[in-house]
């Protein structure tokens, strides 16, 4: 057997301080097994070590909470007897190596958290980020990833509804992929990983055990070096066909009561599926890896303990249920084998040929994993010089067509006519929206969900970015007249063991807990991915943020689109004209320096609520919020699509123009408004304190500001519509 | 009307079709693909997905499965047929309807909603219809590019077996509106007794104006006129 040497330790991930503990823990050396299901518990992926401590902080109960983190997949209450159960994750480093498989994969994992849990999934969303457009990788990652995540979500048949593309050359060597899945399930029927009872069958049911994705997780906790194409037999294949069958056989095996719990094999796989249910329920657990189902031949117990194979669930079955649960995973031409059983020992304990390979006591794995209290420093902040006046002369209407034919403001149908959006028939808003609705399936409710990121501000400063992202996040909801419920986090970020970059953690991890807290939006899901860099550089550090909010009645909920001619538009909350680390510095004058917009989060849960009033009352024909690219680019995308432009009076009190057109303050919202419902809103609006103004009215045709410049809207939606079919 | 649904491993459409048939008031059933007997059906649907993952080629597969005999045997006792999308596949594999489905020109899966024109008015399927009318429904597909030999061809016109296809909003049969690169925009397709209707686009998407529209509901209607 190969004696385990300090590069043997290295190649696991493993630090020699670890190593040492492994030794105390076990009383003894690991053999090379034990070894590797250390490595796979303890590395950053699984345990969370550096980032334990900090999410403890984050708010994650409430009265709409049925799960909060440390399950699959969190789960809310909906009313009546529905809950939805939604969770976010990352596949940003097998991406990258092989973005076709990985963003799949990606897909695959999440939806098996969601239907684990016993909900069948009905949306896909996703977040993803590339390096800028000019890099060399950029197209064709691009093009695998959005392939990939169509691949599998068109295969499985659940619509992918929503999500963002973003580009920035802080990902050139580093893209992200987080995907992000919900599902539907009965409040009554929900399934849970934690183990019950003793000497019950341990069951394997899925694909076989292949060579693929071993030592995966320890891959995506490390950074990235020149060798890391090297890395491609660590990324695992998928097979959306077969988890199509296997989630239509767990879903009809959880209709009656067979299940004790169950547990998908994600990362690190049979490992940490086994480790984590035997763990939670204080049972052991022993598995007879001979009876595995293996793909290839000559397996060893080393390979089948820490592949990543994929669309393979653990199933702890109740006495007596083992023939019937078989003969629906035969139905759907699954392996069904019983590999193990729980004990008493508090162990896990490895069979193999009749042989003890590998015993660890379970708390060793999950409670006695190291976290640690990293170093951390508080960013430090940059005031900006720009001296506005000084800038290059642009004239309005260039800066807007500029930003609208940018690759982050262009249109995305390139991107989502590659996804099927419609397939369940309960699509009521697709892509291209403040946010997508899902209808409850043959119910008047539905949901509205989506996933939002800001990495300029985060970079510039963290705290006010974590507030910032869930706002925006909330406001998104907000806009299609949803109620908030609960958000999911995929929090990325660079190397951790740099206090810079644990400080960015930390900073923005408290935003997300302020304005969380502020507006009863619980965290109840999430993933952490640290050590997003290349050669020791980190990217920026990116939360996305995954929202869910409940429409009672779908036939009230609202959308972007101008209805009608000459309606009235309002513009909610107040216009101080913040540029720095705008859109319209950035793209137009390639700026990025000073603060992101101040949140102040009395206006924006004040703004919105009243919004929200507004929407239920009926008093509204559309509404949109106002985020990157500011006032402008939100009455653009009010009137590209729509049969409507607009007629905008020049500001009153704010005498720079740029400032009033493309200032990114935060708590902000366009509402059209009928004439004839123009009185009732101002009421509320006056009743509740909050600010608005009268910008102007709807048109046929013209997407206007006075005096300043007259587009066809048509135009407008072509210039829109150019960037992704050229490049 | 009785109606059957046949489910294969991969088939991801199957619910939606069996909702969309409900609620036109059809008796239906899902019969599973290891089957070796139909219930007794006025119409058998084989619905979208990715019937057997696809692997090997769409619906290559499910066009030997055994319950594909028994539908084979209904269709020649002129039962009525409908194979939307992926069924649309497995018809052509199992010989019932004529042609090939290619893969999409541009070589990308399109998921849109897309304008088709009824060519035939005059078939159990589509008679609520308007001769020329234009609907707008919802594709779905990577291989929707409608393929046939010239000879074929010829017959689909002089018989009028073309049922839709592909226009702009006004109803011209361009090459701007063709979504997949069809043999003269072809999105559907009768065999020569008009029993057996193959269309690539999603009639039960287009049943519900709070999703969609209804564009979809006449196509359920006909069958039941």
């Amino acid at each position: 057997m190969k004696t385990i040497t300090k590069k043997v330790i290295e190649q696991h991930g493993l630090k020699l301080e670890e190593y040492s503990t492994i030794k105390k823990l076990l009383k003894r050396e690991p053999n090379l097994l034990e070894l590797g299901i250390f490595s796979a518990m303890w590395n950053e992926h699984c345990s969370y070590k550096s980032s334990r401590k900090h999410l403890k902080n984050l708010p994650t109960k409430g009265k709409q909470v049925i799960q909060g983190p440390g399950e699959n997949a969190g789960v809310i209450d909906i009313g009546d007897e529905d809950a939805i159960i939604f969770k976010i994750e990352s596949h940003n480093h097998p991406s990258y190596i092989e973005p076709y498989q990985g963003a799949a994969t990606g897909v695959g994992g999440i939806l098996r958290d969601v239907f684990t849990m016993g909900a069948r999934p009905i949306a896909l969303l996703n977040s993803i980020h590339f390096g800028s457009p000019d890099h060399f990788k950029t197209r064709s990652l691009l093009n695998g990833v959005v392939s990939g995540i169509g691949g599998y979500g068109n295969c499985i048949g659940i619509p992918t509804v929503a999500g963002e593309t973003k580009f920035n050359s802080t990902y050139n060597e580093n893209i992200l992929v987080n995907a992000m899945a919900i599902g539907h399930a009965k409040k009554n029927k929900i399934f849970y990983s934690k183990a019950k009872g003793l000497n019950k069958s341990v069951v394997y049911v899925g694909s076989k055990t292949g060579r693929d994705g071993i030592h995966g997780a320890s891959m995506a906790s490390a950074e990235f070096d020149d060798d890391s194409e090297e890395k491609k037999p660590t990324v695992q294949v998928g097979d959306p066909f077969t988890e199509k069958l296997l989630m239509e056989a767990c879903l009809e095996l959880m209709k009656d009561n067979s299940i004790i719990s169950i547990q998908d094999m994600g990362a690190a796989g049979l490992t940490s599926s086994s480790v984590e249910m035997a763990s939670k329920g204080e049972l052991g657990i022993e598995l007879n890896l001979d009876k595995v189902p293996c793909r290839e031949e000559n397996m060893t117990p080393y390979e089948m303990m820490l592949s990543e194979s994929q669309e393979r669930m653990l199933i702890i079955l109740e006495d007596g249920k083992e023939q019937h649960a078989k003969k629906i995973f035969n139905k759907w031409d699954l392996d069904f084998v019983i590999i193990g059983k729980t004990t008493d020992t508090n162990k896990l304990t490895l069979k193999y040929n009749n042989k003890i390979e590998g015993e660890i006591p379970l708390d060793a794995l999950a409670s006695k994993a190291p976290i640690y209290d990293r170093k951390w420093v508080k960013k430090k902040l940059t005031k900006s010089k720009i001296d506005l006046k000084k800038l290059k002369k642009i004239k309005i209407e260039d800066a807007l067509i500029k930003i609208l034919s940018s690759a982050n403001h262009s249109n995305k149908n390139w991107i989502t006519s590659q996804y099927d959006q419609m397939v369940m028939c309960d699509t009521a808003q697709k892509s291209g929206a403040d946010a997508a609705i899902i209808r409850i399936h043959k119910k008047e409710k539905a949901i509205a969900v989506s996933v939002d990121s800001s990495s300029n501000y985060c970079k510039s400063h963290p705290l006010t970015g974590g507030k910032q992202i869930v706002c925006e996040n909330w406001r998104n909801l907000i806009s299609v007249g949803a109620k908030p419920i609960a958000i999911t986090n995929c929090l990325n970020f660079g190397n951790p063991e740099d206090p810079k970059i644990m400080g960015e953690f930390v900073e923005c991890l408290a935003g997300i807990k302020e304005s969380c807290e502020f507006l009863n939006y619980p965290v109840v899901s999430g993933n952490v991915s640290f050590y997003n860099g290349t050669n020791k550089k980190n990217i920026s550090p990116t939360p996305v943020i995954g929202g869910v909010g409940l429409i009672s009645k779908l036939k009230r909920s609202m959308n972007h689109q101008l209805k009608k001619n000459d309606s009235v538009l309002l513009l909610i909350g107040k216009t101080f004209g913040h540029l720095e680390q705008s859109i319209f510095l950035e793209e137009i004058h390639s700026i990025l320096e000073g603060q992101p917009p101040e949140i102040n989060l009395i206006n924006e849960k004040n703004n919105g609520e009243s919004v929200l009033e507004i929407i239920n009352k009926d008093l509204v024909n559309s509404v949109h919020d106002i985020s990157s690219g500011g006032l402008i680019i939100t009455l653009a995308e009010m009137s590209m699509g729509s049969n409507y432009g607009v007629r905008i009076d020049k500001p009153k009190k704010l005498t720079d123009l740029f400032k009033y057109f493309f200032g990114e303050d935060q708590g902000r919202y366009v509402l059209e408004i009928d004439r004839n419902n123009l009185k009732k809103v101002e009421n509320i609006l006056k009743n509740n304190n909050v600010f608005y103004e009268n910008i102007g009215f709807t048109q046929k045709d013209y997407f206007e500001i006075q005096k300043e410049l007259k587009i066809d809207i048509k135009e407008l939606y072509k210039i829109n519509n150019q960037w992704y079919n050229n490049y | 009307m009785k109606s059957s649904v046949i489910v294969f491993p991969g088939s991801n459409c199957d619910r939606d079709i069996a909702v969309a048939l409900e609620k036109m008031q059809f008796k239906n059933q899902m019969v599973w693909h290891k089957e070796t007997k139909l219930p007794k059906s006025d119409l058998i649907v084989i619905p979208g997905g990715f019937s057997y993952g696809d692997y090997l080629r769409s619906g290559a597969i499910a066009g030997k499965s055994l319950i594909i005999n028994e539908v084979i045997k209904a269709a020649n006792e002129g039962c009525l047929i409908l194979g939307i999308c992926n069924g649309f596949q497995i018809l052509t594999e199992t010989g019932l309807l004529q042609g090939v489905l290619l893969r999409n020109k541009k070589l990308k899966f399109i998921n849109k909603d897309v304008n088709i024109k009824v060519i035939n008015n005059q078939t159990k399927f589509s008679n609520k219809y308007k001769k020329d009318q234009i609907l707008k429904i919802n594709i779905a597909h990577n291989e929707g590019n409608y393929f046939t030999n010239s000879e074929h061809l010829q017959k689909l016109k002089n018989e009028n077996l073309i049922a839709f296809k592909y226009c702009n909003t006004t109803g011209s049969t361009d090459e701007d509106s063709n979504p997949n690169g069809s043999l003269e925009n072809i999105a559907g397709i009768f065999n020569s007794k008009k029993n057996i209707l193959g269309m690539m686009p999603h009639p039960e998407r287009m049943i519900d104006n709070l999703v969609s529209n209804t564009d979809g509901v006449n196509l359920f209607s006909s069958l039941l006129n």
